[in-house]
Parts: structure tokens; sequence; C-alpha cells
């Protein structure tokens, strides 16, 4: 009998320590998939926040660019700096031939006359002189550079050729190479070059969405969860409203698009690709995780609390807006950022309302035409030059920056709330 | 005097019945007892009298219940009003998970009782002080209500109830939750209460009911079975019922 016991209680811990095991490595498991994850995006992406630079002289002569001894602002602006450009790059080697030259051209960003041009505008005293310029170095330099390029693949399979190599190998060992922080990568929209590329569009495009998105879905949440959590009679028809809304947050977002495809844009001619549309797709996607969680916050708040309050003859709408929604606040709070951050990272739905077109503008409002982050991953993801890569893993990176300052935010708003009520 | 007077009522929970054709009359400024065995409808009927039953959708309540000449069961009664006039305890303390200044407040300020801070400041201080709990808390009024031991929330919640200077409290085993001790402290603050109220309490304490209360009703499977003054249901019950109830022969 006794011995029986002690089987029985020996049994029942190793039980629980198997149990312990198959947790903890659980966890150990998914900590390592997430150390993995980072340490790839990092590795791959952190170049990117780099960007290379040719230290080209220009030779600002005023002949050239048709200008006289005094021009004035306009006619700086106006000014042809095409010449004087391609004859710097050209300069790089005095031999080249016209096959050469046209390579030599290629080794900066198509960007570069209006590098030069942006240097003589801020300093027009360098008329008839020559300085030394810093021109965006081509993509695939960039990534020779930053030792991203296989450098041994026989030359008709290399996007950069062997002369190009050589010059750019004089110019690294004259100094003339540098590496700098790649504001551009904050600061530009989108580009076809992946040297020119930047996250400006598809990061505004993405706060103006989820601005757009809760703006509409918070408020419109909060009341739908009240209405039927404190005032609406519980019948059949507000059981179906449940049911539905409950299906609603089941809904694949692609759905969403589609919908706004179909009502935003074709009924209601809505502006395309503009965070506008994307931010009410959203917002249809996040209605329910909002007012899912705000019911159950709701839900949560003893109805001891309401019978006081009513007991002290409070009105409903006043048991309900100063004690109910106010200790239900937190948790609705939560589910709005987790809604937020979904929507954050929802790329289908955004992809059929066109915000996946190619911007090369920054949007100034909720109503031009924009990318998001997760589509501009999509798209650079698809890209085939190499300088894409790195961008993707640093788009990953901001995306992901931007999730965490969302989910501390909503900490602190968490936090605030729940001092004031405990 | 006479302050409540139920006339024929009856509850319905959907097609359940729980109670049946009550008839009391609460005298005013005395303490009346309500008790009986477990479920049988004295919540029910306490909460009759601040409608409160409204909250629970299946519930529906038939007959007359008056107050001061009016049938608070008529369409016309203003429930805000009502319950104005008539505060309630409940039998777990429900403070408001706010200060203890703002406990007091709430009352007060849906009501627009004070004109200024400083007469908000003596309403509470007053209610506090009628509550006997003024002196226990009066250093830390803007501390959270639920810091308060299960006793003095319970005090906090009379003090809540008081604040609006009602003219009845309801009070549905406002001691269950609390010790011998404070369950004294509240008694004899029931005692004192009475002076300015009307109260109705609901026990399973027989003891507690011949110690408080002047007027004592009998429940039992939503029947009134006896009601009359603590003294004479005590010593000297009509029904037999009653009599087996109250010594505890079944219950
Ligand atoms: N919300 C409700 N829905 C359905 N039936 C209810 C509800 N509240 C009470 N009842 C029923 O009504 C009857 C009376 O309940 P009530 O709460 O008034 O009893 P009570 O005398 O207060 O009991 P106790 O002493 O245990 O508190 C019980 O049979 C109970 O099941
Ligand atoms: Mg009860």
């Amino acid at each position: 009998m006794n011995k029986n016991k002690e089987k029985l209680l020996a049994k029942r811990y190793s039980s629980e320590k198997r149990f312990q095991f198959l947790g903890k490595s659980a966890i150990f498991m998914a900590l390592l998939f997430l150390a993995i994850f980072i340490f790839k995006i990092f590795s791959t992406g952190y170049t990117a926040f780099q960007k290379t630079w040719l230290i080209v002289p220009v030779n600002f002569d005023a002949e050239t660019m048709y200008l006289d001894a005094n021009p004035s602002k306009e006619d700086l602006e106006e000014a042809d700096y095409f010449e004087i450009s391609l004859q710097s790059m050209f300069n790089l080697d005095k031999n080249a031939n016209e096959k050469q030259q046209n390579e030599l051209k290629k080794m900066v960003s198509y960007f570069f006359e209006r590098e030069i041009k942006q240097e003589l505008i801020n300093d027009p005293s360098l008329l008839g002189k020559t300085k030394d310029v810093y021109i965006t170095a081509s993509d695939d330099l960039d990534q020779v550079f930053k030792g991203n390029y296989p450098r041994d693949l026989p030359e008709n399979q290399r996007r950069v050729t062997d002369y190009q190599l050589k010059i750019f190998d004089q110019l690294v060992e004259q100094g003339k190479v540098e590496s700098k922080f790649n504001l551009s990568f904050f600061t530009y929209p989108d580009s076809r070059e992946a040297e020119l590329a930047g996250i400006a569009s598809s990061f505004m495009g993405s706060i103006f969405s989820i601005l757009v998105c809760l703006a509409i879905a918070f408020p419109v949440a909060v009341l739908a969860a009240i209405y039927l959590e404190e005032f609406a009679p519980k019948n059949r028809f507000t059981d179906f409203i449940e049911v539905n809304i409950n299906n609603l947050a089941a809904v694949p977002s692609i759905v969403f698009g589609l919908l706004g495809l179909g009502i935003l844009l074709a009924v209601f001619q809505l502006p395309r690709s503009t965070p506008l549309v994307g931010g009410i797709t959203l917002s249809l996607m996040t209605l329910p995780t909002i007012i899912i969680a705000c019911r159950a916050s709701l839900k949560a708040v003893p109805p001891s609390i309401r019978e006081a309050a009513l007991a002290m003859g409070a009105s409903r709408m006043q048991t309900t807006m100063h004690h109910t929604v106010p200790l239900s606040m937190p948790g609705t709070l939560s589910g709005t950022i987790i809604g937020l951050a979904q929507a954050l990272g929802e790329t289908a739905p955004l992809i059929l309302i066109g915000m996946v077109a190619f911007v090369n503008t920054i949007p100034g409002s909720p109503m031009d035409p924009a990318a998001s982050l997760p589509v501009q991953i999509y798209i650079w993801a698809e890209s085939a030059e190499r300088g894409f890569v790195e961008k993707v893993s640093a788009c990953i990176m901001v995306l992901l920056g931007f999730l965490i300052v969302m989910n501390l935010f909503a900490q602190i708003i968490r936090h605030k709330f729940e001092k004031k009520w405990s | 005097m006479i302050k409540i007077s139920a006339k024929n009522v009856d509850v319905f929970y959907g097609k359940k019945q729980a109670l049946f054709n009550i008839n009391l009359d609460i005298e005013e400024n005395q303490v009346t007892a309500l008790i009986g065995p477990s479920g049988c409808g004295k919540s029910t009927f306490l909460r009759c009298l601040n409608r409160m039953n409204d909250v629970i959708d299946i519930c529906k309540v038939q007959g007359e219940i008056v107050i001061n000449d009016f049938n608070i069961n008529d369409k016309g009664c203003d429930v805000v009003r009502l319950r104005e006039k008539i505060g309630m305890v409940f039998q777990k303390p429900n403070p408001f998970p706010k200060t203890l200044y703002e406990n007091i407040s709430y009352g007060p300020t849906i009501h627009g009782m004070a004109q200024s801070k400083q007469e908000m400041d003596e309403i509470v201080e007053t209610s506090l002080k009628k509550a006997a709990l003024w002196e226990e808390v009066k250093d830390r009024l803007h501390e959270p209500g639920t810091g308060l031991s299960g006793g003095q929330q319970q005090r906090l919640c009379i003090a809540r109830a008081i604040s609006v200077q009602p003219e009845v409290i309801l009070m549905d085993e406002p001691c269950s939750a609390l010790d011998p001790i404070a369950t004294a402290q509240i008694e004899e603050l029931i005692d004192e209460l009475k002076k300015e109220h009307t109260i109705i309490i609901v026990t399973h304490s027989m003891a507690q009911a011949a110690r408080v209360s002047q007027r004592t009703g009998f429940f039992h499977l939503g029947e009134l079975i006896e009601h009359g003054s603590t003294d004479k249901i005590f010593k000297n019950p009509d029904n037999t019922k009653t009599q087996d109830y109250i010594t505890g022969r079944f219950g």
C-alpha cells in the first residue's frame, strides 16, 4: 500500500519534470528561431544604412554650362549640368574609348547630375573652379565596396565590368571612395535604382494609413462595443450580430482588399493608391479586433461596480461613461494596438487597392499616393538587383522598430491607466 | 408612519415566479429585517424597492410599491430620482476603484448637491463620520478605496450610500463578509442611522435581526409568511414555519 503510494508520487514528480522540460525546450526553440531570424535580418540589413560615395573632381566651367560670369539664381537652376557632369566622369580615365566612357558614366547613379547641380547651387562661388564632389556610387559598386558582390564570377555574369572594377579599385586606392551613413534611405522615396531607393514614401504611407485606420476604427469599434455590451437587449438579433463580428475577425485580409477595391475605389471613386483608401480598408479589418477586445474588457468589469453606480442614482449612460468604460480602457487600448500592429503589417489588401504602385514622391497627406512598409518590402523583395536585398532587411528592421515603438506606447498608456484605477 | 408599502407584489424571472403576492408595510425611521432561508426571495424583494431588478432583462415586477404616496412601478417613475432617495448597500463591499474621496463625492456630484469644493468636502466628511470611518481614513482620502480592509470598505459603501441623504437605505446582508468586530461596528452604525433614515436589512443571522431591527418579515419559498414587530416574531410567532426557522429547525 505504502509502496504503491510512493511509486505514484515518484511518477507524478517525473511527469512534472517531463512537462517542465518540454515547456522549457519549447521556449528555447522559439527563442532560437527568433534569434536566427533577427541575426539574419541584421546581418544582411545593416549595410543598407551605409552608402558608398565616389569622390570625383568636377570642373564647374561656366562656358560649358552656357553661363556668364555672374549668373542669377534662376540661371543656375536652368543651366545645363549634363556636359560638366559627364566630363568629370570621363576625366576619371582620360584614355577611355567610347564604350569605356559609357561604362564610366554607369559607375554612379543617374542622380549624379542633380548632385553636382546641388553642389553649385549651395555654393555659387564654385563657378569656374574645380571641386571634389561626393557622388552616389551605382548600387553594384556599392555592393562591391560592401563586399557583397562576388568579384570572381566571369565578367559576362556580372553587372560590373572588369573595366569598371579597375577604375573603382584605382579610386579606392586613392581614397576617393567613401562609405557614409545612408541618410537618403530615410529621406528618399522609392526608386528603380537601389542606390537611391529610400523608405520615406512607404514610411509616411504607413503612418498615414495607420492614422486613418485608428481615426475610423477606434471610435466606431468602441461605440459599437459599448452599445452591444451595455445597452443592447440580449436577443437573437444581437446574438446574430455578435457571431458575425467574430466571423468578421476571421475573414482573410485579402477579402477586405477586394471590398476596398469594389466599393471605395469603384463606387465612391476615392483616389487610388492612397493611404486614405488603405486606412479605410485596414480599419474594416481592425474593427472586429477592437470590438472584441473592448467587449471582453467591458465584460471583465465586475457587475458589482455597475450596480454600485446605478444604486447611487447614476443613469445607465453615466454608469457606463464614468465607471465601466474607464475601467475597460487598458484592455481596449492594448486590443487597439494589437489591431493596429496587424494592420501595419498587412500587405495583401493594400496591394489590391493599388498601394503597390511605384511611388517616387513622398506623400504629404493621406490623399497622396503612397506605398506602405510591408508593401515596400514586397516590392523590393521582388526586385532582381542585388542592391535591394539589403534594403529588404533594412526595411524589415524599420517595420519591426515601428512595431516595438507602438507596443511600448501601448504599455505606457496601459500603465498610466492602471495606476489611476487601482 | 408608513414609509413604504408593497401591495400584491409578484416577481418573475422569465417564467419562474420568485415572489408571490407580497404585502408589506415598512415603518419610517425603523429598522426592518428580512429573514428566511436561502433562495426565498429576500434580495429580490429588496431590489424591487429601488428598481434594481430593471437591470436584469428577464425580471418582471408586478404589483404596487408605494413610497411617499407614489407608486414606483408606474411608468412615470424616474429611477434616477428614486435611487437618489433609496440608497443601497450590497452584500459584498463594492467601492469604486477610485479614491476614497471620489467614492463619496460621486453621488453628490451627479445629483448636483454641492455648489463648491468646500461644500463637497463637508459632505464627504459628514458622510464618513456618520459611517464611523472618518477617524481611520481622514489622512488618506486620496488613496484608492479598494485599499481598505473588508469592514472598512463596507463602511465606505455605507458612507457612499448616505452621502446623498437617502430617505431609505436598503442593506443586503451587509455583514456577511465581515468578522464579528466589524459586524458589531456596522450594527452600531445601523442603530445610529435609523434616526435619520428608514432601514431595511436582509440578514441570515437571527441574532443580528433580533439585535438591530424593530420589525421583521419572514420569507419562505417566495412568500411572505409572517411579519410584525421583531419581539413578537422572535418570541411568539403565529406561524409554525416561522417558529421552526427561528429555532433553527430548518433553513
Ligand atoms: N438573476 C436571476 N435570474 C434568475 N433567477 C433568479 C435571479 N436572481 C434570483 N433568482 C431566483 O429567484 C429566487 C430568489 O432569489 P433571491 O436572490 O431573492 O434569494 P435570497 O432570499 O436573497 O437568497 P440568499 O439568502 O441566498 O441571498 C431564487 O430561486 C433564485 O434562483
Ligand atoms: Mg440574497
